[in-house]
């Protein structure tokens, strides 16, 4: 049953890699309004993730292939209790992904702007619902002693499940923009670094209520690692603060790269804050999700765990090997000299 | 019929859901390695014709791929959403193959599609070539793991009941891995893929070729395309004799149905129909064209050869093997047998017609030959596309309709997997925004397809352009959103 605790964190580290890689693609996408001044700019903007959203958003089905092995009970609860929530989410990632493609396919106006919105909303909506659900999960939800949940989608829109979505929101909105800072030029990088000023105080004071929310509910709950969810808090906060002052003196590879770590560490927190358990049940604490009630057998996870342990880290290196080989900034020259071929 | 019907519901969502996502799934298979052997021609003769060709079907798939990626997610999620009590008593060993899918393939195949899009002004060469070819094995893999999850559905193996009998725990990865189904289904998958996808590089190349326009390239896609065609039907040919083998040994119930076989039946009885009209009850037929010791054949490569039939694998069922579960099926254990009846027939004729479409092409355009290809040939090549594309998904649905009412053979019924807790009227919310969303896609991808294939590669320099000056690749964006 060890093995099921090594699992504990090998998922969290799954969808901590999934919310700081995709988060910062719904960063991108929903900084369109707000920097795509001109269809070159927007062109930029979105380009700067071309190469690699889909290998981005390829960590959340291995997250929940994981999550399925490893502990199907969980996967189960979870997918089926969360039902409306994660349709609103899927809905989403399949327009933003399909825009991507699209949008570029057609010179007209009313298309392009079609799919600019579309990648927009399919930005916000996972960035909002996805701190939502995190939140519900480490707060507890209701369910019955056969482990289904039995409220609804209205049960998962309480104050401290909002606030975790509007964090995530945030945080992902500024972790885009450092990241459009970090790989534009000309004017749209100069807006980039603005924008993220206005919005990573906001992130820091939405978060900073969300951390001292969750730290309180680790104490209040007597969850075992409350220590560890403090010392994660103080950590993403102060990684945060320093992200944005890092941003106020331009320097956009430590504002991102800080950035990503307040996400490593706000999750890790959030993480602590839910062992042992993997689902509290608020109708009864006998009826909750655990560790080790939820998951797979000592021989699955044997197999999955040598799986993991030589494939992970492949996996890290040649992801940071594509990363390096699109490291330059994506120009509005380059931009313009495409579409003048495409003409 | 009750429409909040959650377990009606949660079907229709799942045979809608996985057809549409199978609809860019075959493509993505055989396109990945079509664009792989364009390349690698280019790459060795350097000729400009290959580097076109693969550009042009690269974009196909391109397009191709992003609702493959998409709507593949759906999929992964669904067994939870919908199928949470299926997912907890299978998790222990459907998930392992899921998760193994995304960690050794998957990852592999979106990261190096991303490199090989964006990447021709920013790798070298052969680099370049080699993530195009990284990508293709990545996605051969996912579908292998994907068929290993699918054949514990059809025949479970290397598992135990647990305890509590709660569940199906994994005692056997390798024999999961190694089960008589995966390892037919992988090349009769594969091969059909590739049916497909040289079904697209026929239908494509003929519409060119008829109006005229791109005459050299596309005479060489449609000679690979035609070629491609006979290869990959010999071997979904093949595989599916030796898939038929292993059904008739772990799922007899659906080799009966796919006959609509009521009573067992040996030798020259066991004949196979090639059309039949029955009652309208179902349970007789009026009349049909039959070839008999065919269905012993395929089903024991035997001239006189059993087949058991429906009435009598109901009557083992019921009383010896699965007295359990008969209360809940009313003692039959069959699929819905026009469908499978149905399916099988279109399944295996569209094949059949897409490969004769191919045998007719090369005779037309063999070198010997001294008249033109006419018109009316070219207009019937362009439906070598449609047809290999229906002829896999009817056989997908033939495979999963068939083992119904299973939804794991022999241990778990489909009505029994379907999720407690999601209330109908979320499904049928889900079900009608997944079939608006998926419609309204469907119109914007077919239209992009269309209208990139009738646009065609760039042109060849003419006889009397400038010699080409050296392909200048260097920071030139090829790829841009």
């Amino acid at each position: 049953m060890d093995l099921a605790y090594l699992w504990f964190f090998i998922v969290g580290f799954l969808f901590v890699g999934y919310f700081v890689l995709d988060g910062f693609d719904f960063g991108v996408g929903m900084s369109l309004p707000f920097l795509g001044k001109d269809d070159i700019s927007r062109r930029q903007i979105i380009n700067t993730i071309g190469p690699v959203w889909d290998l981005n958003e390829t960590w959340v089905i291995v997250a929940g292939a994981c999550l399925f092995a490893a502990f199907p009970h969980w996967y189960a609860t979870l997918f089926s209790g969360f039902y409306l929530a994660l349709l609103l989410i899927l809905l989403a990632l399949i327009l933003r992904g399909v825009s991507f493609e699209y949008r570029h396919q057609r010179d007209s106006e009313r298309w392009k702007r079609g799919f600019d919105t579309m990648i927009v909303v399919g930005s916000a909506i996972p960035a909002l619902l996805w701190g939502v659900a995190v939140a519900n999960i480490v707060q507890g939800v209701p369910i019955d002693e056969n482990m289904e949940f039995t409220g609804s989608l209205l049960t998962l829109l309480n104050p401290y499940g909002l606030l975790g979505g509007l964090t995530t929101l945030l945080l992902f909105f500024t972790h885009g923009v450092y990241f459009v800072a970090l790989k534009t030029d000309g004017q749209v990088r100069q807006d980039a670094r603005v924008l993220a000023r206005r919005s990573g105080i906001a992130t820091v004071v939405v978060a900073a209520v969300f951390l001292v929310w969750t730290v309180l509910l680790a104490f209040g709950e007597e969850r075992p690692l409350a220590w560890l969810v403090v010392i994660m808090s103080v950590v993403a906060a102060v990684l945060l603060i320093a992200s944005v002052g890092a941003n106020l003196r331009d320097r956009e590879g430590w504002a991102f790269g800080l950035g990503a770590f307040t996400i490593v560490a706000a999750v890790l927190g959030v993480w602590f804050a839910l062992f042992p358990f993997v689902m509290p049940s608020t109708t009864d604490p006998a009826y909750s999700l655990t560790i080790e009630n939820a998951s797979s057998t000592d021989y699955t996870l044997t197999i999955m765990s040598w799986a993991a342990l030589v494939f992970l880290p492949l996996v890290l290196v040649y992801q940071a090997w594509t990363y390096w080989i699109f490291r330059k900034r994506v120009s509005r020259t380059r931009i313009e000299r495409a579409a003048a071929i495409a003409h | 019929m009750d429409w909040l019907d959650p377990l009606l519901l949660a079907r229709w969502q799942f045979g809608l859901t996985t057809l549409y996502h199978f609809l860019f799934v075959p493509l993505t298979l055989g396109m990945a390695l079509t664009v792989a052997i364009f390349q690698t021609a280019w790459f060795r003769t350097g000729s400009l014709k290959w580097l076109h060709l693969t550009r042009f079907f690269g974009k196909i798939f391109l397009i191709n791929f992003a609702m493959g990626v998409v709507t593949g997610i759906v999929q992964e999620f669904q067994f939870g959403m919908n199928w949470s009590a299926y997912s907890r008593f299978v998790g222990d060993i459907f998930g392992a193959p899921l998760a193994f899918e995304g960690l050794m393939a998957f990852f592999f195949e979106a990261t190096f599609i991303g490199l090989w899009i964006f990447g021709w002004d920013k790798l070298p060469k052969g680099l370049h070539l080699a993530t195009i070819w990284i990508a293709t094995i990545g996605a051969w893999f996912s579908a292998y793991f994907i068929l290993a999850a699918n054949a514990f559905m059809q025949n479970p193996v290397g598992y135990q009941m647990a305890e509590d009998g709660s569940r199906a725990e994994m005692t056997d990865f390798l024999a999961v891995l190694t089960n008589p189904v995966a390892l037919a289904a992988l090349p009769h998958t594969l091969f059909a893929a590739f049916m497909m996808t040289a079904g697209v590089v026929i239908s494509i190349s003929a519409w060119h070729l008829l109006r005229g326009q791109n005459v050299e390239m596309m005479r060489t896609s449609l000679r690979y395309g035609l070629w491609g065609m006979i290869v990959a039907f010999a071997g979904v040919a093949l595989s599916g004799d030796q898939l038929g083998l292993v059904m008739v040994s772990t799922q007899p119930m659906k080799m009966a149905a796919a006959e609509a076989l009521f009573d067992s039946a040996c030798g020259y009885d066991a004949s196979f129909s090639l059309f039949s009209i029955g009652t309208p009850d179902g349970t007789g037929e009026v009349w049909s064209l039959r070839i008999p010791y065919l269905l012993a054949l395929l089903s024991t490569h035997s001239l006189d050869g059993c087949v058991e039939g429906i009435n009598d694998l109901n009557a083992l069922y019921t009383t010896e093997m699965f007295p359990q579960f008969a209360d809940q099926v009313d003692g039959n254990f069959a699929p819905v047998l026009w469908i499978t009846y149905w399916s099988f027939r279109w399944m295996i004729g569209l094949g059949g017609i897409a490969a004769l479409t191919a045998v007719v092409g090369l005779w037309l355009t063999r070198k010997k030959a001294t008249r033109p290809v006419p018109a009316w040939a070219w207009k019937l090549a362009i439906w070598a596309w449609p047809a290999s594309l229906g002829a896999i998904l009817i056989g997908w649905i033939f495979t999963e309709m068939g083992r119904q009412p299973w939804i794991v053979f022999s241990l778990m019924l489909t009505q029994d997997g379907v999720s407690p807790s999601v209330p109908g009227w979320n499904v049928l919310i889900s079900l009608v925004a997944f079939t608006g969303i998926y419609a309204a896609l469907a119109v914007v991808e077919v239209g992009l397809i269309l209208k990139t294939a009738q646009k065609g590669p760039d042109a060849l320099p003419g006889p009397d352009d400038p010699p080409p000056a050296e392909v200048a690749l260097e920071d030139t964006p090829t790829t841009v959103y």
